[in-house]
């Protein structure tokens, strides 16, 4: 499981070249298309992007439920969802789009989305009991990682729902704002391995009786665990892993299918980065890895990218010129520095820029079959319905051309 | 000599151990490695250290992936201060700790083998934080007893972001609530008295946009709530303000004295072609609105009265060269 993401996948030798384009309109007219995952590392923007592309097809006929994971207050505000209640609700003013298409937004609760799970897998009686069990309240409040479970549940449910009842025809989701975009996936497969592990069936031999693996080795492991963690501890852990026993398998079973689900055809993910190299590089490992796993990408979308300034004087020419005026202040004409100013702010533009397109040159060169939208950074912050409708606008023109 | 004898005025003298967090995206390992420099800068011996299994400050040093082990990757002039960097893996955290405290030898191999390292450090979560913050309370508290150890002077920590940096640092509260006594809880409380007293520093870095400044200010209500101490706050990638404030209300009016920029182009030698000078204006137009938008959210920086320091956008990004000149300008703001 280490090993994943160490071998890079790409042409190995490529010309430089442009990426194709990413056509956004496309990929949200398809009815084919049902689900698409947002993912990339944090603070590229992920959380905006899924919001704009859900309201951008629900205003074109979808029916779309978005799932958020932790959207600015004030977003979360003017899509009705500042309330954690797990539960998806319609966006208030895309009511009535006149073409069928309907909005439901939702944040994602994962200690309420843990704990629905446990009570609808377990008799009340045993669930309150693992509600109430120290161990487990610390691993569904507080710990990393959950958070990736149970995004990965709730796609689960919502797609179950959605099968069946008919209320939705796309789900996009956003993922949690972990340092790698890689933690998404394998969350299920940590899952699996959890309830596969030596470890967890060593806690539940005692509860099964007489063990099969009782060995040697087995009463080495006991002792140093006593030592280390103490009876009382060691105890109340194998009450614990002993009552969520009975959960596994359906645990297991959802884990997989979800997996399952994001290899299908409906399926469409698009890696978000902006052009920095951190971001990039997340966004690369993300586009090989969805490759090895036969998961199906629909593209790059890189928010944020900086505007190429008019013209054609360079930032080495207008430093220059900036220089000059500061030591003749006799040809400052009275205009304070103003346009010394103005040219130092287009060189430190166009350097920018320039640094910009080279990152995004080397991305592309490395993956060349990988469409690509640029987004323009916006000089405001994005905050309420007509904000998310420029970017969805942003995200479907051609910027490169 | 490594004494950091040199008394500097500094805002944080006393303090051992700086945690660095901040939003994604805003820049903090960045910073943490410039405030390394800047604190060996004065003479003191700096650790560096990683938790996020990504090798960040080997891709900021420009150096070879650093291994589970602490390796000098700056050193000043004239035996000035050094800085070490340590990855620390919480595999590697574990059966070091293990074998330390407990003397494990085989069984601590048994366990190995039982796949219980691996569960504990990547299966069961939190776990891994109880390691981490484990392993930085073990290097900060060395002193010169402490033997085949070296001695610190200070400790930065390029932690993980604000969103998760309370419940990061308050792991061994959790540990103290599971395990009511024993080896766990005494190790648990004394990696807590470290983090709640005033040898620590919780910086937080934002840049000057909505949600980084709304999430450091969340950030900075936990932090109290929770009785961590609250650092500085670090506002990277901040423009320069090349326009004053009544050229910024112009170039938002349009009302920039066109005649006079196409002169003074001429007069600098550049042809003062249309479409340049219509970029130019266009250019000053959108400054001047992030400007502005800056200008709000460093009030409401301002308003969460801790000290403030500010870096500047470098336009060709981040690299060896950058990393001084911001550990220059810490240093010239009085953070370290």
């Amino acid at each position: 499981m280490r090993d994943r993401g160490k071998t890079r996948v790409g042409p190995l030798v490529a010309r430089a070249g442009a990426s194709p384009h990413l056509d956004i309109d496309a990929l949200l007219a398809d009815r084919g298309t049902n689900i698409i995952v947002c993912c990339g590392s944090g603070g590229v923007g992920k959380t905006t992007t899924s919001a704009a592309l859900a309201l951008r097809a629900a205003e074109q006929g979808r029916k779309v439920v978005v799932l958020t994971i932790d959207p600015a207050r004030r977003l979360a505000q003017s899509m009705g969802i500042e309330r954690l209640d797990n539960t998806p609700r319609p966006v208030p003013g895309v009511a009535d789009t006149g073409n069928g298409g309907a909005l439901d937004a939702m944040m994602l609760d994962m200690k309420r989305t843990f704990d629905e799970v446990v009570e609808s897998q377990a008799s009340p009686e045993k669930a309150a009991q693992i509600l109430a069990n120290p161990f487990y309240v610390a691993l569904s409040s507080s710990f990393a990682g959950t958070q990736e479970y149970m995004a990965m549940e709730k796609l689960g449910q919502l797609h179950a729902d959605a099968r069946s009842t008919g209320r939705w025809d796309l789900i996009v989701v956003d993922t949690p704002p972990s340092r790698s975009a890689l933690d998404f996936l394998d969350a299920p497969e940590r899952l699996s391995s959890f309830l596969d592990g030596r470890f967890i069936r060593l806690l539940l031999a005692p509860a099964r009786g007489p063990a099969k693996l009782m060995s040697a080795g087995l009463g080495l492991v006991t002792n140093a665990l006593t030592k280390v963690l103490g009876g009382q501890v060691l105890r109340e852990l194998q009450t614990f892993v002993a009552a969520l026993d009975t959960l596994f398998g359906g645990f297991r079973q959802r884990a997989q299918k979800t997996y399952q689900l994001l290899q299908a055809r409906g399926t469409a993910f698009l890696v978000v980065a902006a052009p920095e190299p951190d971001a990039l590089r997340e966004a690369a490992y993300f586009v090989e890895r969805l490759n090895e796993e036969r998961m199906p990408l629909a593209g790059l979308v890189v928010n944020r990218a900086s505007h190429a300034p008019g013209g054609s004087l360079s930032a080495e020419r207008a430093v220059a010129a900036a220089e000059r005026l500061d030591e003749d202040e006799a040809a400052a004409t009275g205009t304070d520095g103003l346009t010394a100013g103005l040219l130092r702010l287009h060189a430190d533009r166009t350097r920018i820029v320039a640094r910009e397109s080279r990152l995004r040159a080397r991305f592309s060169t490395a993956h060349p079959d990988v469409p690509t939208a640029v987004v323009p950074a916006l000089s405001t912050d994005v905050h309420d319905l007509d904000g998310l409708r420029l970017v969805g606008d942003l995200l479907s023109q051609d910027h490169d051309r | 000599m490594t004494s950091p004898t040199t008394e500097h005025d500094t805002d944080w003298g006393d303090v051992r151990l700086h945690v660095v967090t901040g939003k994604g995206g805003t820049g903090k390992s960045t910073v943490a490695a410039a405030l390394a420099l800047a604190l060996a800068s004065r003479g003191k011996t700096v650790l560096l250290c990683e938790v996020e299994d990504r090798q960040g400050i080997a891709q900021l040093f420009d150096v070879p992936p650093l291994p589970y082990e602490e390796r000098r990757i700056a050193a000043g002039p004239n035996d000035g201060g050094d800085v070490y960097a340590l990855a620390i893996e919480p595999e590697s955290a574990l059966l070091e700790y293990l074998s330390m405290y407990y003397r494990l030898g085989r069984a601590g191999k048994a366990l190995d083998r039982f796949g219980v390292i691996d569960f504990a450090t990547t299966i069961a979560p939190g776990v891994r934080d109880v390691l981490l913050t484990g392993k930085i309370y073990e290097a900060v508290q060395r002193n010169k007893r402490t033997k085949n150890a070296r001695e610190y002077d200070a400790v930065v920590l390029d932690a993980p972001p604000t969103g998760r940096i309370t419940q990061f640092l308050n792991v061994n509260s959790e540990l103290a609530g599971l395990a009511k006594v024993g080896p766990i809880r005494t190790q648990a409380d004394n990696v807590m008295g470290l983090l709640h007293s005033k040898r620590t520093a919780v910086h937080l870095v934002t840049v000057l946009e909505d949600m980084p400044v709304q999430e450091t200010a969340d950030g900075i209500d936990e932090l109290r709530r929770q009785q961590l101490p609250v650092g500085g706050v670090v506002v990277n990638l901040a423009r320069r303000a090349e326009l004053g404030d009544e050229e910024r209300d112009q170039a938002m009016a349009g009302e920039l004295d066109r005649d006079a920029i196409e002169a003074e182009l001429q007069r600098a030698g550049v042809k003062p072609t249309d479409t340049l000078v219509r970029g130019l204006l266009e250019e000053a137009r959108e400054h001047a609105e992030r400007r502005e938008l800056e200008d709000e959210q460093r009030k409401r920086i301002n308003a969460l009265d801790v000290p403030t320091y500010e870096l500047p956008r470098l336009p060709d990004g981040i690299d060896l060269g950058a990393l001084y000149e911001l550990a220059a300008e810490l240093c010239k703001q009085g953070m370290a």
